[in-house]
């Protein structure tokens, strides 16, 4: 750990940093979640300090930061799949719709159904295409019959763009599509649940252009339905798909606000360093 | 070292065409040659081997499945007083077979075909033969029968080409009588003291009974065994133990399996002696092991992100592995399943400890009576001082053989099968 890192881990120790409310705030309308003051420890490692962020209906909220900032760790607080870490340990206060998703009598597997989540690889099962979509549906008895749940599938697939590619081999194995199908089914799979709200764990980080310009387009138009958070790495695709933007750093929330207010007037030094490209 | 270092510390530029380049290429090459040649001749060995001891086990085991026959006119209306076919049909014909005194009926036969002495020519079986083949179709009793018959153990020897003098005498003369039949009673038959009456069903049945009680029990307990500790299970001190307690415990020697069933489940719990029960039950202890280890890395070789998947989509923990896991180490854990259950078939010591090395001369019609199984019953025939043994303990080899191939290649097609579902 080079000295400056050392220098900064202790100034965000020091009180000044704490977020105000404005500085939280979502937006317009009331917030989908809430987030206030959250930590996670792995063991005796500190990987989250005291973060506070609002997520709302209306937007795209990225977060974006160097490589083991905790972004992701977040992420996964928001429906609880830290919990399969045994040595993780969240304390703070995070709701969706104003209810404590860490409160004993949250049911997180009604949770994880309420905030999806697409993952950094293209995950599908390894089942067909449809199955792949009917899977959660299924377990959550969102369809009463064969014909409401051909629909879901279809409604679905259509939603990530992917149907007019795949109506025709629905049979066919989800693994069997390209990288970029594959998180498009992902996405599709997510959807089918009915969530409020949509995860995305560096949805793009294993395709190529094309497909991550597809993603990219697939969340612009899901935007609005779900509160969808997305964590990336790639500052141009947080520009360009996000209308908020948090910018981590070592564990701690620099900066959070409006994404063209985060990427052309930075107010924390340290976001205009790694926006510019000074490190990270 | 010499071609690329200098006097004046530049660095030469590398002949890839020198001496020593050359000398270390062929060197190389001479390398890969010797490798190839070696694995090469170890496959060829070990398939030589394989191919020698099955040609030998064919060889003797073959005859095993044949028996030396002599023809027998019986004159059943004379015999039987004018008995009518109609009588002897129904399930209890064979009883009544023996109330009209059949042996003596075929005994009388022979003696007025072969001399006095041709009683000591066939089999002390052959008159079951006859109550077989009377079973089989009655109307032979209301007509003058030729059957095939088999004849006496020695001469049975003999007549395949391994007997003793005095039983070789005996064959020359009766050479243009003597035919060879297929022996249905090895495959119908249990154990019995006369080499000619044995068979390998009891046993056959006896493995099988076992086979069921020990898969019925090491195959859920292990598998879900492997899932809570893999899934569910806390990684600390307690897991850790079981988990070398679980590796030891494959290790151990069968016999010792052999003497817990004795003392467990004889002794303490009581049940019976030499049944497939208790042998299925010490089996079973002895596989659960391999499944379980089989398992677990079969459930660890399953890609995480499968489980995130169905947990992002809210499945619960239990669907999680219900629904995604399992079905993905399924092919895995029949893996270790087949080695398990193929040790488990084989296993003679254990099963001596609890009794199953009994004479049964009944096939067991269920978990709790009394019965042997193949591996024992080959080391008991291979025990007999009757010649006649040599073969059927070679046949009741193959027959073991095939069973264990049986078992095998349905394990493989229900592996593959659930793979491809997949």
């Amino acid at each position: 750990m080079t000295d400056m890192q050392t220098a900064e881990m202790a100034d965000n120790n020091s009180p000044s940093t704490e977020s105000t409310l404005s500085e939280i705030s979502a937006g317009d309308g009331p917030p989908k979640m809430t987030t206030r003051n959250v930590n996670v420890f792995y063991g005796e490692k500190q990987a989250i300090k005291d973060v506070s962020i609002d997520v709302n209906m209306d937007n795209v909220t990225a977060f974006i930061g160097p490589s083991g900032c905790g972004k992701s760790t977040f992420l996964r607080c928001l429906n609880r799949m830290n919990d399969t870490i045994p040595i993780a340990k969240v304390t703070g206060d995070i709701t969706l719709e104003g209810e404590d998703i860490y409160a004993p009598q949250m049911d997180v597997v009604q949770l994880r159904a309420r905030v999806g989540m697409v993952f950094q690889k293209p995950n599908p099962f390894p089942k067909s295409i449809y199955d792949n979509i009917a899977y959660g549906p299924k377990i959550h008895g969102l369809a009463t019959g064969k014909e409401e749940l051909d629909q879901i599938v279809e409604n679905s697939l259509q939603r990530a763009g992917l149907w007019g590619e795949v109506k025709d081999r629905l049979q066919d194995s989800g693994t069997a599509l390209s990288g970029g199908q594959q998180q498009r089914l992902c996405i599709a799979r997510a959807i089918a649940v009915d969530p409020e709200v949509i995860l995305m764990d560096e949805p793009c980080s294993a395709l190529d252009p094309i497909a991550t310009a597809k993603i990219e387009e697939l969340i612009h138009e899901i935007r609005g339905k779900y509160a969808i958070v997305i964590v990336t790495h790639n500052m141009q695709q947080a520009a360009r798909v996000s209308q908020r933007t948090a910018f981590f750093h070592l564990g701690t929330l620099v900066e959070y606000g409006v994404t063209s207010d985060i990427f052309t007037n930075p107010v924390q030094d340290k976001t205009r360093d790694y926006i510019t490209g000074r490190y990270g | 070292m010499n071609n690329v270092a200098t006097t004046s510390g530049v660095r030469r530029p590398t002949d890839w065409q020198s001496d020593a380049m050359q000398k270390r290429i062929a060197k190389r090459y001479a390398a890969e040659r010797r490798f190839k040649a070696l694995g090469l001749t170890a496959i060829v060995l070990s398939a030589g081997f394989l191919a020698f001891l099955l040609l030998v086990m064919m060889g003797n085991g073959l005859r095993g499945f044949t028996q030396t026959e002599l023809p027998l006119e019986i004159d059943f209306p004379a015999m039987t007083g004018g008995a009518s076919a109609s009588q002897y049909e129904g399930p209890d014909a064979d009883a009544k077979l023996r109330a009209l005194g059949l042996q003596d009926i075929v005994n009388t036969s022979i003696e007025l075909q072969y001399g006095d002495e041709g009683t000591e020519l066939f089999s002390g079986g052959a008159w079951r033969a006859v109550s077989n083949a009377i079973l089989d179709d009655p109307a032979l009793l209301e007509q003058t029968a030729t059957l095939s018959l088999p004849v006496e153990s020695e001469l049975d020897v003999a007549y395949k080409g391994d007997g003793n003098p005095e039983a070789e005498r005996k064959v020359e003369e009766l050479s243009d009588q003597l035919g060879t039949g297929f022996n249905w009673n090895f495959l119908g038959n249990s154990d019995a003291t006369d080499p000619m009456q044995v068979g390998i069903w009891g046993a056959l049945k006896g493995s099988l009974i076992t086979m069921f009680v020990t898969l019925a029990l090491a195959f859920p307990i292990g598998v879900l065994a492997a899932l809570y500790l893999e899934e569910y299970a806390p990684k600390n001190r307690y897991t850790d133990m079981i988990e070398v307690s679980i590796n030891n415990l494959a290790a151990v020697p069968s016999i010792i399996f052999g003497l817990l069933g004795l003392a467990v489940f004889l002794n303490l719990f009581g049940l019976p002696r030499s049944a497939a029960l208790v042998g299925g039950l010490t089996l079973a202890l002895m596989t659960m092991p391999v499944i379980v280890i089989s398992g677990r890395n079969a459930v660890k070789a399953v890609p995480p992100s499968i489980r995130e998947a169905a947990l992002g989509v809210g499945a619960s923990p239990i669907q999680v592995v219900f629904h995604h896991v399992l079905p993905l180490a399924l092919p895995g854990i029949l893996t270790g399943t087949i080695i398990g259950m193929a040790r488990a078939l084989g296993e003679t010591a254990p099963l001596l400890m609890i009794g199953m090395r009994a004479f049964i001369a009944t096939p067991p019609d269920g978990v709790t009576d009394p019965a042997t199984v193949l591996p024992v019953q080959i080391f008991l025939w291979s025990d007999e001082v009757n010649r006649g043994f040599v073969e059927k303990t070679s046949a009741a080899i193959i027959v073991l053989l095939i069973f264990l191939l049986t078992m095998n290649a349905v394990a493989i097609y229900l592996r593959n099968r659930f793979e491809t579902r997949w």
